[in-house]
């Protein structure tokens, strides 16, 4: 078994390149996936029966699809409309949209519970547009939804892991490889839900920072 | 020009919610300097009157001048926001339930607006933001949350984060009356003091002592209407009309013994 360990660590490399890849998805479709739940919640909250309907169908919809099989749909679906997207762009485009229906309803939930009043003070003081959100109705929302977007950008993470079946090379990719090229399946699949433990921590901890800023503040 | 500029100039304001006529033909004048209370029962339309001055409710008619210049409309049309905002950063606003920004801290809610929206250099801003902090006496609180303040502390930085914006008018939305007995007075003290230094405000009030004692001239509203106006003095001891009558009839605990106003 220490062996076996020791093949593993023969293929750090790859395994941290896995790990890299694994980061780098997260991250940019975490972002990518806020920014587009962001656009996505005023179209959720409106009273127009058209467009709240049209995003909420979206929302709904989405949410209630396998991540697995959206995968599949992008990468080898999307081709029969003649839309061809690589295996990297196909994965980042997957994430992004999955988890955007998560971020519009968890950010329309907390919008939803904000008080009224001080935005309206906002716009009592001369607040506008962007700067009416940037500056006031933005930082308590995201004290608030911080926590539950931590929960769902630990979801994406481990979502990322089913991109292996289209063949990007992230970490869960890259511990099948090691396994299948030196039949290691504990020793490498183990090392790699450690990784993805250690990459959850990390954002574990950037919550629990939030958190903190939040309870000074009730 | 001294001593009597028009600040504020409401001319025939209406308006309506669905069937209901909140406020109906309301004009008055705000001479430079003067505390108008305005009185009235609940649901007479003193808070809507209120957010009409700066636009937090769009006026169905009439119109509003601060210092001559129209509000809301300008060329017939109706005002962008970023020209709305742009008058409103001369009229204060003081919110019932405070209305702080409660991602700030003290001294930063005071700052907000004078930074951001006027521009103002820091430095000077944060200098001002503190002369004020000490003013309503909370130098103490500057780097606390709104949450960990009581009522009366939350209020009186709600005056000081509007003072900060160095207003010309500032309008009061029943101040006192989320707070506990007990809190109101360090509120008032405050509000008093302004009105003694000659800052020119727009009151909704419940406080009839401090109507009588601070204003300058009271607003009597009942169902939308303005039924009676006056100095405190003549309003308070020998109301014109059945209705103000009535009215303080049920406050003349308040009135007569200042209980609440002291």
């Amino acid at each position: 078994m220490i062996h076996d360990f020791g093949i593993v660590w023969s293929e750090r490399d790859l395994l941290l390149s896995g790990l890299g890849n694994t980061t780098i998805l997260s991250v940019l479709s975490a972002a990518a996936a806020l920014l587009t739940g962001f656009a996505l919640t005023p179209a959720l909250m409106s009273k127009q029966p058209l467009l709240g309907g049209i995003a909420r169908g979206f929302v709904d919809g989405m949410r209630c699809v396998p991540f697995l099989l959206f995968a599949y749909i992008v990468y080898y679906g999307l081709p029969s409309f003649g839309i061809r997207l690589d295996n990297w762009t196909s994965g980042l485009v997957a994430l992004t949209i999955y988890n955007a229906a998560y971020m519009a309803e968890i950010l329309r939930g907390a919008w939803a519970a904000q008080p009224r009043e001080p935005i309206e003070a906002g716009v009592a003081f001369g607040f506008s547009h962007l700067g009416l959100f940037r500056h006031i109705v933005l930082p308590p929302l995201l004290l608030a939804a911080g926590p539950v977007i931590g929960n769902q950008m630990i979801q994406i993470v481990k979502d990322s892991a089913f991109l292996t079946i289209i063949a990007l090379p992230e970490l869960t990719h890259a511990a099948s490889s090691i396994q299948s090229r030196h039949y290691v399946p504990f020793a490498a699949f183990i090392t790699a839900v450690f990784l993805y433990w250690g990459l959850c921590l990390v954002i574990e901890a950037g919550v629990s920072s939030v958190e903190r800023l939040a309870a000074a503040r009730r | 020009m001294a001593g009597s500029r028009k600040v504020l100039d409401v001319a025939g304001v209406s308006k309506r919610f669905g069937d209901l006529e909140v406020l109906s033909d309301i004009s008055f004048q705000v001479e430079k300097g003067e505390t108008i209370c305005v009185l009235g029962p609940s649901g007479s339309g003193k808070s809507t009157l209120l957010r009409c001055i700066n636009w937090l409710e769009r006026p169905d008619a009439g119109q509003i001048y601060l210092n001559g210049a129209q509000i809301g409309v300008s060329g017939g049309l109706v005002m962008s926001d970023r020209e709305l905002s742009r008058i409103r950063t001369h009229i204060g606003m003081v919110f019932q339930h405070f209305a702080l920004w409660p991602h700030l801290t003290v001294l930063q809610n005071l700052m907000e607006a004078p930074v951001h929206v006027q521009k103002r250099p820091k430095a000077e801003v944060r200098d001002e933001a503190l002369a004020l902090l000490a003013k309503v006496g909370l130098s103490d609180k500057r780097d606390a949350f709104p949450a960990k303040l009581s009522g009366g502390q939350k209020q009186r930085v709600g005056i000081a984060r509007a003072l900060a914006m160095r207003p010309d008018l500032l309008l009061f939305d029943e101040p006192t009356s989320a707070l506990d007995p007990e809190l109101v007075g360090e509120v008032l003290v405050v509000m008093r003091e302004l009105a003694r230094e000659g800052m020119t405000m727009v009151i909704v009030t419940h406080e009839m002592g401090f109507a009588r004692e601070a204003a300058t001239r009271v607003l009597f509203l009942d169902r939308g209407r303005v039924v009676e106006t006056g100095a405190p003095e003549q309003f308070f001891s020998n109301p014109e009309t059945e209705r103000a009558r009535q009215f303080l009839q049920r406050y003349a605990g308040d009135a007569v013994n200042g209980r609440r106003g002291a």
